[in-house]
């Protein structure tokens, strides 16, 4: 089964299954998102993906496309949402744009770039989120965790080891490791997992690279992340 | 920790839940219970013993309010902080006992005998300020309680050895109708449903037209034909008695006093979509309750109306089983209770799928409410159509409400669904009311102009909560305490419940301290917008309910704290003299007002 529905008053078409995320990139439609990734089922919590659907918000990474329905996306209404979601990232983490080695392949920055977040406009929490620099191969910077659970989930269902979840709820909500130390190094955590590589910004690093590519010739560098990511599609 | 060695402790408890890893939250209650608190290596052995990621269960037991990760007082003291709590004077006596029994709140007393810290609401507000001791609850407290229980703990006297008028909770029902004022036997509603054949009672459930009295208001007979019709034949029956809305507290008098129609409703759930197995999810806050419905549940298996061919019926079977939550306001949500009766933390689930189609287990389950449950026992007694004549069209039946605040007769009153607030104050004996929350913190605040409005679905929907502030109480100190309450229980999953609710609380707490701007309201607004649109699920968009209700209503509650009452007049004094300029032929500076400078004179 397949059908058409309407992204921004342009028809897309969608077979049965798609979630709208799904059906407007494949139509070359960019929607904003830090939580989905093409290769895991939708997670819907960052809700930077936020659409209008007859009025009503929904999540696109999660809701099935259906026949006839008029979605709204880049409109001023849920940009500015999305960017007030971003200044929350923003204000409960610690994030150095300037100073981070994930800074130009990082899609939290790349997402504020694009949505002109030209301020931080909520108060700072400042939160305690010691970094974890026990494993040889890569550090965890807790401090810019953004809770998308990607690596939760990489670990879980495709390098089959559980190495992080979260604990806490609410805003005290974090990262743990499985290890009564609580630390990365007593894990069976490894560079080569996909875990390590799937981090949308910079909480899990790898040692002696940080730099090896300039900051100016990365990923988000010379191009904005909504062309950077249909490029990638292609 | 040697007569607490955590792997024998871990072992011990796994094994008698069937080293089930869907009980992993009923282990940690447990296990806590043996030792006090959950050590480390305590979650590691249980971990082990479930064959479960350590991480895993590092993160059920981070989740809830009620399990400890961190060493707690041998005596864990938590007072109430519903605002009705408050407004008894719960701070007052919370200082006073710290005072008394030298430990700071929120902090372990040195010789780790106490700790005494704040909950969320204990479902108590018609006899409080209340408190909970290592989960049990002391209600109507005063400073001779207080300094009765100071004593107790001082001399390390046993819970089982204290008085035990300290721990009696009343059901202060003061008006009955048609559930409270029922008398039946057990069974006698189940055998009228058996007679009339599934498809016959699930037709008079249809003709009742009964709602879901948990809030949302979901007609109910539909709710079970959709789980009925549900591929899977593994269908399971819920029963969410994890009422947690603070001003609530109906569910824990049918718990106490009605059992037996509490699940004697989820066994004609059952019979209406062929359920074997039934849960009933109770809040840790009410645990006391727990010894009470298990005895009603083993007479009721002695009796033929649980088990297997229940009342003779061959192919009905159904038992029932009790799960504990641990403080989690928002197992509350369908989906996170099931998440939690799964044992994982109480996450709400991304919907569709909904749970009657996957459900507990992705199995077609069916959620209701304890009151729904209890209300569909007069259906099968009297039928639907007789159900369906009282209350309103589209609100039939009655609706218990929990009235708590500013009255003279707090407690339970049952009303046929339509009854005006107006008529609710004056049963109640409420006078010099100024607003009344109905629904509780999630609900809507109605102010004094609105009380001829109704109770029901279609007017002021509500799951029971009736919460009375009289004109002395400070409706903005109202809506900071359920911002407060909204930031503690956010499950933290999406981005704007959690950083939003945390935002909020920061605002109203900058407007408290006498910092505000009228930026500040803008904010708050702006936020309980964002919340109401992108949250996902109902805490998140009903979180900024109260300040957007009590802005609105009560603005000068929040104006007055104020700072900076930034005034822009939209009237344009210079625009004004516009034709005298044009009349003069003079546009010279000398005949414009400087308005930055009038202003700063």
């Amino acid at each position: 089964m397949s059908g058409t529905f309407l992204f921004d008053g342009q028809p897309v078409p969608f077979t049965d299954g798609q979630t709208i995320l799904q059906a407007a990139r494949a139509a070359g439609h960019y929607i904003a998102h830090l939580c989905w990734h093409p290769d895991f089922p939708p997670h819907g919590s960052c809700k930077l993906c936020i659409v209008k659907v007859a009025g009503r918000h929904v999540s696109s990474c999660a809701m099935p496309a259906k026949e006839g329905m008029e979605v709204e996306s880049n409109t001023p209404e849920i940009n500015g949402e999305r960017r007030a979601l971003l200044q929350m990232l923003f204000v409960e983490g610690n994030h150095f744009c300037p100073s981070c080695e994930k800074s130009g392949n990082c899609q939290l920055q790349a997402l504020a770039y694009d949505l002109e977040m030209l301020t931080p406009r909520f108060n700072h929490f400042f939160p305690d989120r010691p970094v974890d620099a026990s494993h040889p191969e890569v550090l965890l910077d807790f401090n810019r965790c953004i809770f998308c659970e990607l690596c939760v989930r990489a670990s879980r269902d495709v390098d089959g080891k559980n190495v992080f979840a979260l604990t806490g709820r609410g805003i005290h909500k974090h990262l743990v490791v499985n290890a009564e130390s609580g630390r990365l190094a007593d894990t069976d955590f490894s560079a080569a997992d996909l875990a390590a590589n799937i981090c949308p910004v910079g909480v899990i690093l790898k040692k002696r690279v940080g730099f090896a590519q300039p900051i100016g010739a990365r990923k988000y560098d010379a191009q904005p992340i909504h062309v950077v990511a249909m490029q990638e599609d292609k | 920790m040697s007569q607490h060695d955590p792997v024998r402790v871990a072992e011990d408890v796994c094994l008698r839940h069937r080293r089930d890893r869907t009980r992993l939250l009923q282990v940690l209650i447990d296990a806590q219970e043996r030792v006090g608190w959950l050590p480390p290596p305590l979650l590691t052995a249980i971990a082990a013993q479930l064959d479960l990621p350590r991480a895993r269960v590092e993160g059920v037991a981070g989740f809830y309010s009620f399990l400890y990760p961190r060493p707690v007082g041998r005596y864990r003291v938590l007072f109430s902080d519903n605002i009705t709590d408050r407004m008894l004077g719960a701070p007052a006596l919370m200082e006073a006992l710290c005072g008394k029994l030298r430990v700071e709140p929120g902090k372990l007393s040195e010789d780790g005998l106490v700790s005494v810290a704040t909950t969320s609401c204990t479902g108590m507000c018609d006899q409080g300020p209340a408190l909970l001791v290592n989960g049990r609850p002391l209600t109507r407290l005063d400073h001779a309680r207080i300094d009765q229980i100071a004593e107790l703990i001082r001399r390390k006297q046993p819970l089982d050895a204290w008085p035990a008028e300290l721990f009696q909770v009343d059901d202060n029902i003061r008006r009955r109708d048609a559930l409270l004022g029922l008398s039946q036997q057990p069974g006698e509603a189940l055998a009228a449903a058996i007679a009339r054949g599934r498809d016959g009672w699930l037709e008079q459930m249809h003709l009742a037209k009964l709602r879901g009295r948990g809030g949302a208001g979901f007609t109910t007979a539909v709710k079970w034909m959709a789980c009925r019709d549900a591929a899977g034949a593994d269908k399971v029956v819920v029963c969410n008695a994890d009422e947690g809305e603070p001003g609530t507290f109906k569910d824990r008098v049918l718990l106490a006093s009605f059992a037996d129609l509490v699940f004697e409703g989820m066994t004609l759930a059952a019979w209406a979509v062929g359920a074997r197995q039934g849960l009933l999810y109770l809040r840790g806050e009410y645990r006391y309750l727990l010894d009470g419905l298990r005895t009603t549940l083993a007479r009721r298996r002695a009796a033929g109306l649980l088990g297997q061919g229940i009342l003779g019926e061959a192919g009905f079977d159904f038992d029932i089983d009790i799960h504990l939550g641990a403080g989690a306001y928002v197992c509350g949500e369908e989906s996170a209770l099931l998440e939690s009766l799964e044992g994982k933390r109480g996450t709400p689930r991304i919907r569709p799928p909904f749970p009657v189609t996957h459900g507990y287990l992705g199995r077609p389950t069916v959620v209701n409410n304890v009151e729904t449950l209890a209300k569909t026992t007069l259906i099968a007694l009297a039928g639907g159509t007789a159900f369906a004549a009282t209350g309103t069209a589209q609100s039939t039946g009655t609706k218990l409400l929990s009235i708590s605040g500013d009255c003279a007769r707090p407690g339970i009153y049952e009303y046929p669904f339509g009854v005006s607030v107006d008529r609710v104050l004056e049963d109640c004996g409420a006078s010099d009311v100024q607003a009344v929350q109905v629904g509780g913190a999630s609900g809507v605040t109605l102010a004094g102009y609105e009380f001829h409005r109704r109770i029901a679905f279609e007017d002021v929907p509500t799951a029971g909560a009736f919460m009375v502030f009289d004109s002395s109480r400070d409706m903005f100190e109202v809506a900071r305490n359920f911002v407060h309450f909204f930031a503690h229980e956010s499950c933290g999953f999406c981005t704007p419940c959690r950083v939003g609710t945390a935002l909020l609380e920061g605002y109203m707490d900058k407007l408290a301290a006498g910092h505000g701007a009228k930026m500040d309201l803008a904010d708050i607004e702006w936020i309980g917008r964002l919340l109401k649109n992108a949250s996902h699920c109902g805490l998140g968009a009903s979180a900024p309910n109260p300040v957007a209700d009590t802005l609105l209503k009560f603005r000068p509650a929040y104006e007055r704290r104020l700072k900076n009452l930034d005034f822009e007049p939209a009237f344009d004094l210079d625009a004004a003299l516009a034709p005298a300029r044009r009349i003069t032929g003079r546009d010279d500076p000398g005949a414009h007002l400087d308005t930055a400078q009038e202003t700063s004179q």
